[in-house]
């Protein structure tokens, strides 16, 4: 038994971390939020020159074929730098592709996706935002051996910078009904917008789909039987996205402790007052638990195919519960200073918002861990 | 990383297993009799013990193998290993490592074979949390000293026959360094017992004691370590090796039971397992058992590669005392006014078991240095904040 990574899983940590912080400074996030891709291009694509968008692309579509848990350690530096590049949409849509992709189709779009020439999202939600199958709404009609899409995907991370989205919708009447398929930004019919968002270096938005055709050929798997692979995305997605929470919830900690040894008041260090060093204590205790379940939850996809689920959902609840409060304190105990906008404070607080409820919330995950076990 | 045993690890796992299953009978059928024989079977496997070197009669047990047998066990309920808890976890562990080999000849054989008692001499009605303040006396004259003072809340001294003394032997010395340890006979004439009677109605878990000494004469062949030296000791013994294992599998077969509470109570007149709130906690604390569990592998892990933080265990204790208060609350909730009843008779749910959880947490919580102490160890020797 090893609960640690390995020496290249150390170099990659060093690197990202090394090329992040200079590439992506958290000056350059404002500035970059103005720009059309919201991100920047020169940094994608050096991320890709470096292997780094394809790392779970297994190697025969043009990937490094490592594992989650190679992922998850880039996944979270990117989380500490607040990296706004759509890393977490282009790694579940890669590896929806991988997942229930046949040869042709994984053959036709992952290399892209791996080499950063283009960028995948997934559009899982719609009218209501539950994570059970009978939640999709979007049905296709059938159009000869392919389907036609009409409606609103709601909800899609990264939707104006994606070339490519998975699509899951309903074939049929039965709850679990649900088809994956590949709609292309450029194809007939297709529109994706973004709204003003809480957490300016994230984009989110919908997918609107207006008689757009998903040929035979574009659709993952066996139509109608997709369910199972909706919930591994699921299960991907809390913890792709608990893995940048922590990465960013611990720089929050950081900055907050560090502020705690150097501000001053009555004459001491605020970090000496309980009311101060309690909390702290308190929320170092919850980030290294959910580290535990995080990395564990990416050695579970990895390895241990059975475990996922419980361990995705354990991961991404109290993953959640210590981001929200990190990210408030991260305010609250520095003073005034964290409330203004040159202060980095408020820019982990905002992310904490943002990944509360992506892939579900502390509440979903607590619920769902009951279902798992039949109650 | 990687969670899986190798073949040794593997083959350890269903060595211990395949004796478990073999000689340990179900909780139900062990009576009086049985304990005896049981510890005579595993001193004989060496697993008392298992992790103290062979020279001394232990059972040189790698980390890993410790890990799995104290794995085991907790899946099998076994009882204890061996019957002197304080000598085998802390006591033992301290004159192995500071001990003189006459020392070491005396005391642990007996620790091993279950001949001892010890209790700890720590606490004093003046000192709690700021131990390094403690002030009971032993002044040195010719070979022995005279100690002199109280203790409080030294468990199990009614029975012990032995002390693990914490006194002060330089009054002058900054509060740290003027501490010693001594090994002393309860017998020992000038110390005097008093039951102090806990909370857990009907004698649960009650082991409280005062300790007085009045001219107590203790050779000093029987101080452990150098004079002021005790600090340390003290500082080791507090942190003997914990992997938390133990208490994860404890707070395991409790949410099982709570779970099946819970399929059985009502909540506002419904089904408790559908009200958002109870299945939220329930959630919950599966979630925190589990960081215990893992927690406790990546501490076994940097243990293995040599870098764990001395203060890694108070990450699971604040856990470990949080599930015991929140998951005993519940239990009680879930029962609605049925929680008032107490004892073993027919009004009573469960044999009772969640009120005595409910009178029974402070030993975990409060024994062994308070959530606040914990929060202060780990906020300056792990974050590096300011002491206050
Ligand atoms: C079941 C049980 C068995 C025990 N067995 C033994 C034994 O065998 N031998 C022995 O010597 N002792 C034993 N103890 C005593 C135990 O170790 C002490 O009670 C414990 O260390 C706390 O000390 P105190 O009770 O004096 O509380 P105090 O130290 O007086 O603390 C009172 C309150 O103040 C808080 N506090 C104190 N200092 C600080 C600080 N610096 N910052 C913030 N908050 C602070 C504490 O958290 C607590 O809430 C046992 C206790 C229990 C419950």
């Amino acid at each position: 038994m090893d609960f640690g990574f390995s020496e290249e899983q150390e170099l990659l940590r060093g690197e990202a971390r090394k090329l992040l912080d200079e590439a992506c400074p958290l000056s350059e996030l404002n500035a970059l939020r103005e720009t059309p891709e919201g991100h920047s291009p020169e940094v994608w694509k050096q991320l890709g020159e470096l292997g780094w968008l394809g790392l779970i692309v297994p190697e025969a579509y043009g990937g490094a074929g490592l594992g989650w848990l190679d992922l998850i350690v880039l996944l979270e530096e990117t989380g500490r730098s607040l990296f706004p590049g759509p890393l977490v949409s282009n790694s579940l849509a890669a590896a929806t592709l991988a997942d229930a992709g046949d040869d042709a189709q994984q053959r036709r779009w992952l290399p892209a996706l791996a080499d950063g020439s283009r960028i995948g999202s997934v559009a899982l939600l719609d009218e209501r935002e539950a994570f059970w199958p009978d939640a999709i709404g979007l049905r296709g009609q059938r159009d000869g051996d392919g389907w036609r899409l009409s409606g609103e995907k709601r909800f899609v991370t990264d939707p104006t910078a994606a070339d490519l989205f998975v699509v899951a919708f309903r074939t049929g009447d039965a709850p679990e009904a649900l088809s994956l398929g590949v709609v292309e930004a450029g194809a007939p019919g297709v529109s994706a917008k973004h709204f003003p968002t809480l957490d300016q270096t994230r984009r989110l938005g919908n997918l609107e789909l207006l008689d757009v055709r998903v040929a035979a050929d574009a659709v993952l798997g066996a139509p109608g039987e997709a369910w199972p692979a909706i919930e591994r995305l699921l299960d991907r997605g809390a913890t792709a996205v608990a893995a940048e929470m922590l990465g960013s919830a611990q720089a929050a900690l950081d900055l907050t402790v560090q502020y705690a040894k150097d501000r001053v008041q009555f004459g001491s260090p605020i970090g000496r007052f309980q009311g101060v060093k309690h909390p702290l204590a308190e929320m170092h205790v919850q980030l290294e638990s959910a580290r535990s379940l995080v990395y564990y939850a990416g050695w579970a996809l990895d390895e241990s195919p059975n475990d996922v689920a419980r361990a995705a959902s354990r991961a991404k609840a109290l993953m959640t519960e210590a981001s929200s409060r990190i990210g408030t304190e991260a305010i609250q105990l520095h003073g005034t200073i964290a409330y203004t906008e040159e202060y980095p404070a408020q820019l982990y607080y905002k992310r904490s918002k943002f990944t509360r409820p992506l892939f579900g919330d502390a509440d979903h995950h607590y619920d769902r861990l009951l279902r798992l076990r039949g109650l | 990383m990687d969670f899986n045993l190798t073949p040794e690890e593997e083959a350890f796992r269903r060595e211990v297993r395949d004796f478990l299953a073999a000689e340990l009978p179900p909780p139900k059928q062990r009576d009086a009799a049985f304990m005896p024989e049981w510890w005579k079977k595993i001193r004989a496997k060496r697993w008392i013990g298992f992790s103290w070197p062979e020279e001394v009669g232990g059972g040189g047990g790698t980390l890993m193998q410790q890990f799995i047998l104290k794995d085991e066990l907790a899946r099998a309920r076994a009882p204890l290993l061996g019957s002197d808890y304080t000598g085998l976890h802390w006591v033992g562990p301290a004159i192995i490592q500071f001990g003189t080999p006459a020392q070491k000849a005396r005391y642990i054989p007996e620790i091993l074979d279950g001949q001892s008692i010890w209790c700890t001499g720590y606490s004093e009605p003046d000192v709690g949390s700021d131990l390094a303040a403690l002030q009971c006396r032993a002044v040195r004259e010719g070979d022995s000293y005279l100690v002199n003072g109280q203790k409080i809340w030294t468990s199990l001294a009614h029975f012990a026959k032995s002390i693990f003394l914490m006194v002060r032997t330089d009054a002058d010395a900054p509060k740290h360094d003027g501490i010693s340890c001594l090994l002393v006979p309860m017998d020992t004439p000038g110390i005097e017992v008093q039951r102090v009677h806990n909370m857990g109605a009907g004698g649960y878990g009650d082991m409280l004691n005062q300790v007085f000494f009045n001219d107590v004469r203790v050779p000093a062949e029987l101080r452990l370590g150098a004079e002021g030296q005790g600090w340390e000791i003290i500082c080791s013994a507090l942190q003997s090796e914990r992997s938390g294992i133990t208490e994860v599998n404890r707070h395991e077969t409790s949410l099982e039971d709570l779970l099946d509470l819970a399929a059985r109570s009502e909540r506002n007149g419904r089904p408790a397992l559908e009200d958002a709130s109870v299945r939220r906690k329930l959630g919950s604390f599966e979630t925190r058992i589990e960081a215990m569990r893992l927690n406790g592998m990546r501490a076994l892990t940097r243990q293995l590669r040599g870098d764990l933080h001395p203060s890694e265990a108070s990450i699971n204790k604040l856990h470990n005392c949080d599930l015991l208060v929140e998951m005993s609350e519940l239990a009680l909730e879930l029962q609605g006014s049925a929680a008032s009843y107490y004892g073993s008779g027919e009004a009573v749910l469960d044999k009772g078991r969640w009120q005595l959880a409910a009178l029974s947490w402070p030993a975990t919580v409060i024994g062994g240095g308070t959530p606040n102490v914990q929060k202060n160890i780990i906020a300056e020797r792990m974050l590096g904040l300011p002491k206050d």
